[in-house]
């Protein structure tokens, strides 16, 4: 067989399209090593197929060369899906609308519990406020009842009960008389408030004759928390006693207007 | 370029090779697949898939068991009749010769009209309607001389005569030669 019997028995086209078996292949490439001709027959043959593929093919976009080279280059082992026409399946869109909402609806939430919050601390530090103010308060009337509870632990004290006479059998006072230090506290906490214009007044009294030396007012009697006066230093006293005077006192005692009285 | 030019920078691993490769045979072998697989994406996915798998075997091609451009075709006739099976589709012999790639250019022809391959395809509807068929089976769907006979009736011996001469007549019409 010559070589241009070969070529025109069509083995060549079979051999191009790959559709010889083993031997066959071989063959023809032993051929075609050895003939010019049928080398350059079989390369024809093979660009014109590329022409004729090539020409029906779709449109080729350039990004899927670099879609495919970057896969190669980057070895993966798994094929990465082209880019498509986005599909807008449902179930994205739902997933979208939905997070959408859990979003806007979250931040509400947030917004609420941050105005709740602000309230909170606003309604804490007027609590604050209140409450420091209420200690300040209770502090001082702490200090009171320790001076209080001092003046009546003093074993120094002589503790004088004065009760209640004609005027107003109900009253009672006490007097915490300091013997050494001569000072006088009157707890006036049982009597009643003086009337509008008048005021009480404490006398310190010797009996034997009936000697009233007046040793002070309980001024600002109301409104005072603790009924607990100082009064003058006495050195020398038999009895106390407690008058209503009209403002400013009086140089001897209203004896119609007595409240108390307490010997020594 | 050539095969045999290109084949020892592939070998090289040259940084150029896989774009040489891609140029020279990319759209040839989107043709093949896109006669298997309408759908554009489909085509496209399949022709990744098909150089993947070249450049991962590309080594194990023997020049000696045939073409490079054959070896390629083959796999990516296979890469498109796997996406075909994938979808649902028969790869039926019955099934893939419904359509030819004539049918494909009147598609295209109609979506895109590309300029650079009009004169080719005008050529290409010249052909006869048999060697178009002949073509079609053997070429584009990868049909054994035996099954290319049942399918056209025509006898066994006379399939390689035929298809020489359905190839020599379209190369005398694009001048190639």
């Amino acid at each position: 067989m010559s070589t241009q019997e070969y070529i025109e028995s069509g083995i060549l086209e079979l051999y191009v399209y790959g559709k010889l078996n083993e031997l066959e292949t071989e063959e023809v490439h032993k051929m075609a090593q050895q003939h010019s001709e049928i080398r350059e027959e079989i390369v024809a043959i093979e660009k014109m197929l590329i022409l004729l593929s090539g020409s029906v093919a779709p449109h080729l976009s350039g990004q899927h060369y670099e879609t495919i080279k970057q896969q190669i280059l980057e070895n993966k082992p798994n094929v990465v899906e082209l880019k498509k026409e986005p599909k807008k399946s449902n179930v994205s869109q739902y997933l979208g609308w939905a997070a959408a909402i859990l979003l806007l609806l979250g931040g509400a939430y947030l917004y609420q519990q941050l105005d709740l919050i602000k309230k909170d601390v606003l309604s804490l530090e007027s609590d604050k406020k209140k409450m420091r103010e209420e200690y300040t308060v209770l502090v001082s009337k702490n200090k009171v009842n320790e001076d209080m509870l001092s003046l009546v632990r003093d074993t120094k004290n002589t503790i004088i009960a004065m009760g209640g006479q004609e005027v107003s059998p109900e009253a009672y006072a006490k007097v915490y008389w300091n013997q050494e230090t001569h000072t006088v506290y009157v707890d006036a906490a049982g009597l009643p408030e003086p009337p509008e214009g008048m005021v009480y007044q404490v006398w310190a009294l010797k009996l034997n004759p009936l000697t009233p030396l007046s040793i002070g007012l309980l001024d600002n009697f109301k409104g005072k928390s603790m009924l607990i006066f100082p009064v003058d230093n006495v050195i020398e006293a038999e009895a106390f006693g407690i008058t209503l005077e009209p403002d400013g006192g009086s140089t001897t005692p209203t004896l119609e207007n007595l409240y108390t009285l307490g010997k020594v | 370029m050539t095969q045999e030019e290109l084949l020892p920078l592939i070998y090289k691993k040259d940084d150029k090779a896989f774009t040489l490769l891609y140029d020279m045979y990319a759209k040839s072998l989107f043709g093949i697949i896109a006669t298997l697989l309408k759908k554009p994406e489909d085509a496209q996915d399949a022709l990744q898939e098909a150089f993947i798998k070249i450049w991962k075997n590309i080594d194990t091609y023997d020049e000696n068991k045939g073409r490079l451009y054959s070896w390629m075709v083959t796999i990516a006739r296979n890469c498109a009749l796997d996406k075909l099976r994938s979808k649902g589709f028969s790869t039926s012999l019955k099934n893939i010769s419904a359509d030819n790639f004539v049918h494909l250019i009147d598609d295209q022809t109609r979506m895109n009209g590309k300029i650079d391959t009009i004169g080719v395809q005008e050529f290409v509807k010249k052909l006869k309607p048999r060697c178009i068929k002949l073509i079609d089976l053997l070429f584009f769907k990868g049909f054994t001389q035996q099954e290319a006979s049942d399918e056209l009736e025509i006898p066994l011996g006379t399939v390689k005569t035929h298809n020489r001469n359905c190839i020599s007549e379209l190369r005398n019409l694009l001048h190639v030669s």
